[in-house]
Formats: C-alpha cells, structure tokens, sequence
C-alpha cells in the first residue's frame, strides 16, 4: 500500500537519505531501527512530508507522487490517510485529551460534533485513557501524553500509522504502556511504520525490520532473520550492541 | 485646611473632568486598542508565517513607527497632513495615530507569543490532516493570545494614560478638561491631582479586569 522509491534528501551539504526505496504492505509493522544520525527520522517526515524530500516517488494505494513536486493539495489530501505520532507527543495544549482527538475528525474531516466525540472516546478507551478525556495535556504524565497522541492518530482511521520514536521521550517506567498499546494495534491488523529504538518491539512485535545506517538501508528482512540471522556484519554489530546492552540491565 | 472655594472648585470640576474621561478617554482607548489588536495580529501573523515582501514592509512599519515619538506622530497628522489636502478632525486623528501606535507595539508581543509556541503542535496540526489556517485558528492564535494576555493588559493601561497626549491636538479628553479648568481657576497643584487620581482610578480598574481575566484563562487549563 506504500511504496517509497528512491528517495533523496540533504541538509545543506550533508547527505541525509541516499536512494532509500521501501515498501510497506497492507497489516505490516515495519520496524525501522539503526544508529543515531543514520536518517531513520528523516526517512519518517519525508514521507509525510515534514521535510521536503529533494528527489524520491512515493506510491500511496496505487497513486503515485513525486515527494519534491507533490502539490499542497495532494499533501492535504495524503495525511488525511495517515496517522503520525511523534517522539514528544506534540499535543494540543490549549485542547483536553478528548478534543486533542475530536480536533482531526471535526475541523478537518467536518464530522458531526456528536459522532467526533463517540469515535474519540471509543479511541481514548482503546488507549486506556477514558477517565482522562477532560484532562488537558500538562495535568498528564508523558506515557499518558503518548497514548493521546496515539487515539488522536488512531480517530481518523488512518490506512497507515508512522511513528517516529514513540518512547524516546519517555521515562523508563512509562515505555511499557505505550508499547502496550502500540503491540494492540499491531495484533488489530494496523499498519504500521516504526522508527524505534526499542529492539524488544522491533524483534516480537514487527513483521519486517529495516536497518539504516548513514542514510541508507544496509538490511531489511523479517524481524526473525534480522534479530537471529543477520546477513550485514553492520546489522550484526548494531543488534549485538543491543543485545549486550539488554544483558548488562 | 482646604479653603470653601477649593473645596467648590475639586467638587464642581470632578463631574466636568470625569466627563470627557468617559466619552472621550475610554472610547478613544477602546476604539485604538481594538484597531491595534487587529494590526498586531495581521502584522505578526505577516511576519510569522514569512510572506515574502509583506515581512518587509510589517518590519518597516515597525521600525518607522517605534523609532519615532507618538507626539511627533499625532502632530505630524493633526498638523501636517492638511498641508497635503488631508484635514482629519482631532478624534478620528488621534484614533488613528493611537492605533498604528499602538499596533506596532502589540505586534511585538503578538509575534513573540506566536514564536513562543512549541512548532511540534504544528506539524501534529498537518499530520492531524489541518490547513495552515486551521491549525492557525484553532491551535497557534489561541495559545498566542493566552501567552500574549498579560503584556497587552500591561500595554492598554499605558494607553489609557497615553491619550492625555490627545490634548495636544485639541481632542478635549481629560486632561484637556483638567487644563481649561485650571486655566480659569489657577488650582494647578489641586486639579492635576484631581485628574492623576481618576486615571489612577481607570487603570486600577482595568489592573483588577487584566487579574480577573488571567484567573479565567488559568483555569482554562493550558
């Protein structure tokens, strides 16, 4: 259903993404991990156009746009089919948790008041959040923040969610409930396009992972192969790394 | 101590001072601020959303008219323009230089509180399927104006003191009433104070109203 193809972008003279093409199907959890600095952000707002890629095409169900010459209108039209959720929540903070949610089915897709507000609170149900719904966003902790910004994706019936790291921001202690929630989705059928450094999500929950590194892809394969076979003697350092790491905890 | 006649004269000229301070202080007050509100908000909207040659020329406003005094500016309008054919009465003059004044001023504010919002609400906005205007009027303007409340109400009360510059373009506001007075009865020390202590009064009054509305907004949460 998505489909990225050779996708450019430099930031004055660093060269951020090099040719990056992938693609995502229907019900996939595509989870993109790597180091630091290597683009895997980039790669996320390109896509949605939160960066103006230089070159690149995206193939969106079959409809095809050049990511450098796409008009506003088709921008517009694009993100209405898609969620985003970002590694600081960015919610609304003149709005309560339940009109966080509302905002994106009443003024941007002109859904009756009545049937915004059931959908968002089925939504923020979802996310464990009902008791929440007056709450405005600095009377919540950051987890809590995160599964907002979560059912505010989630109201509009997005046909893909990308989230840029999800529990980046997040206390240690608070990681697990946003994970939750995001592993929920995943067992719903969602689709999904995860830059993570979470390497226990990448391996159990997604279907297929990508390595960046320096801007371009050095491995993708099912999250199986990648965790227990790595082909990329980068992918192996990098997991190993983790791997290490999750030990010495 | 104080003398009949002075004690005539305060009360007497108290009614003949708080007059023009209620139909021509307040109004010239209210009706500039509320022009340079709308002003500041398309200057700093101009300025923060970079529109090319329009940044421009809100920059030069800005300059031209916080580099000059506003005296210059009322005499430069009163006195000046009918050189060119341009005769404005003392009222609809005074607006006029109170609002471009005050305007240039409350754009300031304006784009500081539009600049202080963090741009990731922004870009949720977009993501959350908004236009520009949209996130503008739902999610920027109103957190703006939440940030921007307590300098404007800081910026109105000056303005109410502000207009007693009026009288030098023969506006008869307060302080005007308060001169021809004392030109009749030579009570400068008694009358002066007379009129400092009702625009004491007005800007308390406006200082309780700005308390008033900061209480509102912070239980509005955000």
């Amino acid at each position: 259903m998505l489909e990225i193809k050779d996708i450019n972008k430099s930031f004055g003279l660093l060269k951020v993404l090099k040719d990056v093409s992938l693609k995502v199907n229907k019900g996939d959890v595509v989870s993109i991990i790597g180091p630091s600095g290597s683009g895997k952000t980039t790669l996320l707002r390109c896509i949605n156009f939160l960066e103006r890629a230089d070159s690149g095409t995206l193939i969106f169900d079959g409809e095809q746009f050049d990511l450098n010459k796409i008009s506003k209108k088709d921008i517009l039209r694009l993100r209405k089919k898609t969620g985003f959720v970002f590694q600081d929540y960015n919610l609304f903070r003149n709005k309560t948790a339940l009109q966080n949610v509302m905002e994106g089915l009443v003024t941007a897709r002109k859904i009756p008041k009545k049937e915004a507000e059931q959908i968002a609170r089925e939504n923020l149900a979802k996310v464990g959040l009902s008791d929440k719904a007056d709450a405005y966003p600095h009377q919540m902790s950051g987890g809590q923040q995160q599964r907002v910004a979560i059912a505010r994706a989630l109201a509009t019936k997005p046909e893909i969610i990308y989230f840029d790291e999800p529990t980046s921001a997040l206390d240690p202690e608070l990681i697990g409930e946003v994970l939750a929630v995001m592993k929920t989705l995943a067992d719903e059928g969602y689709t999904m396009l995860v830059v993570t450094h979470e390497m226990g999500f990448a391996k159990n929950v997604s279907s297929k992972v990508v390595f960046m590194e320096n801007g371009v892809i050095l491995e993708e394969g099912e999250a199986k192969q990648i965790f227990e076979n790595p082909r990329n003697e980068r992918t192996k350092q990098f997991i190993g790394i983790g791997v290490e790491h999750e030990k010495q905890i | 101590m104080i003398s009949q006649r002075l004690a005539n004269i305060l009360a007497d000229s108290f009614t003949k001072i708080l007059i023009p301070g209620l139909t021509m202080t307040i109004p010239l007050t209210i009706i500039s601020f509320s022009f340079a509100l709308i002003i500041a908000v398309i200057v700093a909207l101009i300025q923060f959303a970079k529109i090319p040659v329009l940044k421009d020329v809100a920059r030069f406003y800005i300059w031209i008219i916080r580099g000059t005094p506003i005296l210059v500016q009322l005499y430069l309008i009163f006195y000046g323009l009918p050189s060119l054919g341009i005769i404005l009465n003392p009222f609809p003059a005074a607006v006029i230089v109170f609002s471009i004044n005050e305007g240039a001023y409350a754009a300031e504010t304006m784009r500081s509180a539009l600049e202080s919002i963090p741009k990731g609400q922004i870009e949720a906005g977009y993501c959350t399927g908004l236009s520009y205007m949209q996130i503008m009027r739902r999610i920027v303007l109103p957190q703006a104006f939440r940030t921007a409340f307590p300098p404007l109400s800081n910026s109105l009360i000056a303005l109410v003191k502000e207009t007693s510059l009026a009288a030098n373009i023969t506006v008869v506001e307060m302080f005007m009433a308060t001169q021809r007075i004392v030109a009749r009865t030579y009570e400068p020390l008694a009358l002066y104070c007379e009129v400092g202590l009702i625009y004491l009064f007005f800007s308390t009054v406006l200082t309780k109203l700005q308390a008033a509305g900061e209480k509102r907004l912070n239980k509005a949460g955000y």
